[in-house]
């Protein structure tokens, strides 16, 4: 193929009939303005990850020229990486758009961390315990997520609106059937939504939007010369004086980036020299893993995801 | 990876520049799992390359252990999701999948084809373009293949693959293909299906699937992939697209940021819109002019079916969440009574007359669905008489909506003419349906109608209604015995009401007179309110002499067997002459009274009366216990 097809192409494209990242948005924009249509006290969980970038992206397109009616909830882990805070601060602040950080005070006061407690305390604790938490006091009644079908095979079957129970579970069996464009968001006294406005796009429709909407996302997805350690087959992060280094371990300096973004020392890093997003794009789609090959939290067992979407995490 | 090309490493930027411009496709794919559906679409992901390595590698490990193809992949274990699934060997619910190829991203919507998964195929058909049916080779079109087909056209999917699969395993015989698509073809055109492409694929070894398969030289149409890259959908030049038609916007948020803008935000689902158009909000009717169409991009010159926009009008009028702006000069219709079809989507059945909500569009109102006309089997299309609908059942319903709403029938726009319905108690989305039209004024049916009908009257008194009809001669006592009767009924909770002549004679019969023809019409009068008022769900008690055998036949009559319990208050005349309360008898041997009964007017004994009192062994208060255990034996009273 050469640049002329290219143009050719373009120019095949009917103006009247949109393209799948026009449909893609558009369906995006009308699940947010039904959810928030149709709650009372909607909130958008924020992980401050690309996904989570393309949502608040959708979010300032759907409600314009109004701000989005709702609060950005960050359910924080105080392990992030320090870039990923600054990006948020300065993300909510340029925008103009509350910012809810809540961190799981029990977490604070027993110290739990990913190095003496392991990954699945971990982030049960700070984040699916934190998660009921943020949303059991700020009396949320719908929470919008960026969970996509793409990611996961027990993600193909979840809904866009989708029901939790007063205690916040997931019940794959009792899912509401979902028709055309039409959602039913009610819910029953203690019931909460969870709402998934990306459900249909893949990984690399998110990269593509990105990267034709000129989307800020954290510079940890772009290589650049970082200090790491060898660690369990992957490459972690040492981010601040908390990591705890093991025997032998000396961190070095490798040009690295990230594919997902969570707590550094849970995720992994892989080299690359793609310091441009269309780089990384590039060594996207020839890469040979998938995307949460990178996630450390996926691989504990086979079904892993899927139980911790019945115990309430997402 | 996908997308692999020389285009990637080379040029990075026009690469991306050429994906922007993708279509976007959803179909559905229908069939058991016998028919190697989860092997089609693990081959469909497969061959764009959508297989990651690591997937690549759990897949191997999982074909290994519990796969069902020996040492070939086995596609399949690509989708089942949930582990109980994996388990048990079956899909059960929809799954979407997405892929896509240099010409188009792909969204399929993957469900289970058992009979009782109904309600999974019309949810995954609701949102696609296409349909790919699966047909096993070896056995044809079957029971399944026509319930498939039927949905997929009661969900209005006008484009259909038929593909015949599993070629391998009959010789890739040209006969076998030519008969399946022959026998489906004639099928197809019963149900209004006439846009039909046949494939003959081998999901398992990769025949026609992406590249033409050269074990089938005879078959020169396109591949299943080629097919689906191709096939032109959402085509605004095509006359039965909803791009083509008129302009409808449900209205979804008000947009008001400050007091200088109040826009309309909503998605676009027919036609297209340009600032200057004329504009009719529904169901109000007010009219106004498009003044912009505003995005965060920018104002647009104008703004088609699929786009989110947000609308300003050129005039202050009122709109809200739940409206529909339509093009001014073809406006939708607006009605609160409609013929739909309706898929039950729950465990717990559909009850007519039971208040419901359903959604339409952005609006949600209340709904009271009729007993189904018919329902429709799935499997032989046949029509069914049906007083309820129960899991995975579709019926053709009359519905009354609690307001108007506007609408289009669903042939015409599957967004203005499709809702769902809910249950007011769970929240649970119950059912679903396409509107068919608004039913005209002498169709209407009643909300009241259908919410309120004798077995609830009775059920909310906690016993039957019923009518005591007390007959015997002037002077025997039934109106001692009858007021007693309701005392002792009053005091148990039961609703009840006296007819006698004293209340009867001085009202709605004092034209009436004590001819035999008079006689019959009072009767009958009488019957016709003991009638309403068993309708209303009391006991009635009528105390009348009624003379006449045929008379109480048609008191009798009036209501339902069981209902109506006659008692003869037997006196010997000369005992009721002696009494003589009123005077009465005095009179009529006085010659002052003319058709006494008993003296110059014949008295009919009852022949078998439910009850017979004779009261010239018994007190009224004895009587009265009788009576009231005679409706307690009868079921009347608790």
């Amino acid at each position: 193929m050469t640049a002329t097809t290219t143009d050719e192409l373009a120019e095949n494209v009917s103006t009247a009939r949109l393209t799948h990242l026009q449909r893609l948005e558009a369906e995006a924009i009308h699940i947010m303005r039904e959810a928030v249509s149709e709650s009372d006290n909607p909130a958008m969980l924020y992980s401050i990850g690309k996904d989570s970038s393309v949502m608040l992206h959708l979010a300032m397109k759907a409600f314009h020229p109004s701000r989005p009616p709702f609060p950005l909830v960050h359910v924080d882990t105080t392990w992030k990486f320090s870039e990923m805070y600054a990006f948020r601060d300065r993300t909510a602040k340029e925008l103009g758009i509350d910012l809810v950080v809540h961190q799981n005070p029990d977490c604070i006061a027993q110290g739990i961390n990913p190095f003496d407690h392991g990954s699945a305390t971990h982030t049960d604790m700070w984040k699916t315990e934190g998660l009921k938490q943020a949303i059991d006091m700020n009396k949320f009644d719908l929470c919008f997520g960026g969970a996509r079908r793409d990611e996961e095979k027990s993600r193909a079957k979840e809904r866009i609106f989708s029901v939790r129970s007063p205690q916040h579970q997931w019940d794959p069996k009792r899912q509401r059937p979902e028709l055309w464009q039409i959602y039913n968001a009610r819910r029953s006294p203690g019931e909460t939504l969870r709402v998934f406005p990306i459900s249909n796009w893949t990984e690399l429709d998110v990269w593509q939007y990105v990267h034709l909407e000129q989307i800020p996302i954290v510079p940890l997805y772009l290589a650049a010369p970082r200090p790491v350690v060898h660690r369990d087959g992957t490459l972690i992060m040492v981010d601040d004086d908390r990591f705890q280094l093991r025997d032998g371990e000396e961190p070095e300096i490798k040009n690295v980036r990230f594919r997902t973004l969570g707590c550094y020392p849970l995720s992994g890093a892989i080299e690359s020299d793609a310091d441009t997003l269309t780089g990384v794009v590039q060594e996207m789609l020839l890469a040979t893993t998938s995307e949460r090959e990178g996630r450390l939290i996926d691989t504990d067992s086979a079904g892993s995801m899927e139980k911790k979407k019945q115990e309430g995490y997402f | 990876m996908a997308h692999v090309s020389d285009l990637i490493a080379t040029d990075i930027e026009g690469y991306l520049r050429s994906h922007q411009y993708k279509s976007l496709l959803r179909f559905i794919t229908c069939g058991s799992v016998d028919d190697g559906k989860s092997t089609l679409i693990g081959r469909l992901l497969f061959e764009s390359h959508m297989v990651f390595e690591d997937h690549l590698a759990q897949l191997e490990a999982d074909s290994a252990k519990v796969g069902t193809q020996g040492t070939d992949l086995d596609f399949a274990l690509l989708l089942d999701g949930l582990t109980a699934e994996r388990e048990q060997g079956i899909t059960i619910d929809v799954a979407y999948r997405f892929f896509s190829t240099e010409k188009r991203k792909f969204i399929v919507a993957d469900t289970p084809g058992h009979e009782q998964y109904t309600r999974n195929m019309v949810t995954g058909a609701s949102t696609a373009d296409v349909a790919v049916l699966m047909v096993d080779a070896r056995k044809g079109v079957l029971t399944q293949t026509r319930r498939h087909s039927y949905l997929v056209s009661l969900l209005g999917i006008k484009k259909i693959v038929v593909a015949v699969n599993k070629m391998d395993l009959v010789d890739y015989s040209a006969a076998v293909f030519d008969t399946i698509c022959v026998e489906y073809r004639e099928f197809a055109e019963q149900i209004g299906l006439d846009d039909v492409t046949f494939i003959p694929v081998s999901a398992l070894k990769g025949d026609n699937i992406v590249e033409p398969s050269p074990a089938m030289p005879w078959f020169d149409g396109s591949t299943l992939m080629g097919f689906l890259e191709d096939v032109p959908v959402d085509d605004p030049d095509a006359d039965d697209s909803v791009a083509a038609g008129p302009f409808r916007m449900p209205v979804q948020w008000v947009n008001r940021p400050n007091l200088d803008f109040r826009g309309f935000s909503g998605r676009i689902v027919g036609g297209t819109v340009r600032p200057g158009d004329d504009i009719r909000v529904l169901p109000a009717g007010t009219t106004s002019t498009v003044d912009r169409i505003v995005t965060k991009d920018g104002d647009l010159d104008q703004a088609v079916a699929g786009q989110s926009v947000t609308i300003t009008l050129a005039d202050e009028i009122d709109a809200s969440r739940g409206d529909l702006i339509c093009a001014g000069g073809a406006p939708a219709e607006v009605a609160d009574q409609f013929e739909a079809h309706v898929v039950w989507m729950h465990e717990d059945e559909m009850l007519p007359g039971r208040p419901y909500l359903m959604k339409i569009g952005t609006r949600t109102v209340g709904v009271s669905i009729a007993h189904p006309k018919y329902r429709v089997d799935v499997n032989t299309l046949e029509r069914l008489a049906a007083n309820n609908l129960e899991l995975n059942e579709i019926g053709v319903c009359n519905l009354s909506l609690d307001r108007a709403v506007p609408f289009d029938p669903y042939d015409q726009n599957r967004d203005t003419g499709s809702f769902i319905i809910i249950d007011k108690l769970t929240q649970n989305t119950v059912g679903a349906g396409m509107l068919h039209f608004a039913l005209r004024r002498s169709h209407n049916i009643h909300w009241q109608d259908v919410r309120v009908d004798k077995a609830a009257r009775a059920a909310q008194n906690s016993h039957q209604p019923g009518v005591v009809w007390f007959t015997g001669l002037s002077g025997s006592g039934k109106s001692t015995i009858a007021n007693i009767v309701e005392s002792k009924l009053h005091t148990l909770g039961v609703r009840t009401y006296l007819l006698d002549g004293d209340n009867v004679r001085h009202g709605l019969n004092r034209d009436l007179g004590f001819t035999d023809v008079d006689r019959v019409e009072n009767i009958r009068r009488i019957s016709e309110v003991s009638g309403l008022m068993v309708d209303a769900g009391m006991i009635v008690l009528a105390s009348f002499i009624s003379p006449f055998a045929a008379e109480r036949r048609l008191a009798r009559d009036r209501v339902e067997d069981g209902e109506f319990v006659e008692v003869h208050v037997d006196t010997p005349l000369a005992l009721a002459e002696e009494r003589d309360p009123k005077g009465l008898y005095a009179k009529a041997r006085a010659g002052e009274l003319e058709n006494f009964t008993g003296i110059d007017s014949p008295y009919e004994v009852p022949e078998s009366p439910e009850v017979r009192i004779d009261t010239s062994m018994t007190t009224a208060e004895e009587a009265a216990d009788e009576i009231v255990e005679a409706l307690r034996r009868r079921g009347i009273i608790g």
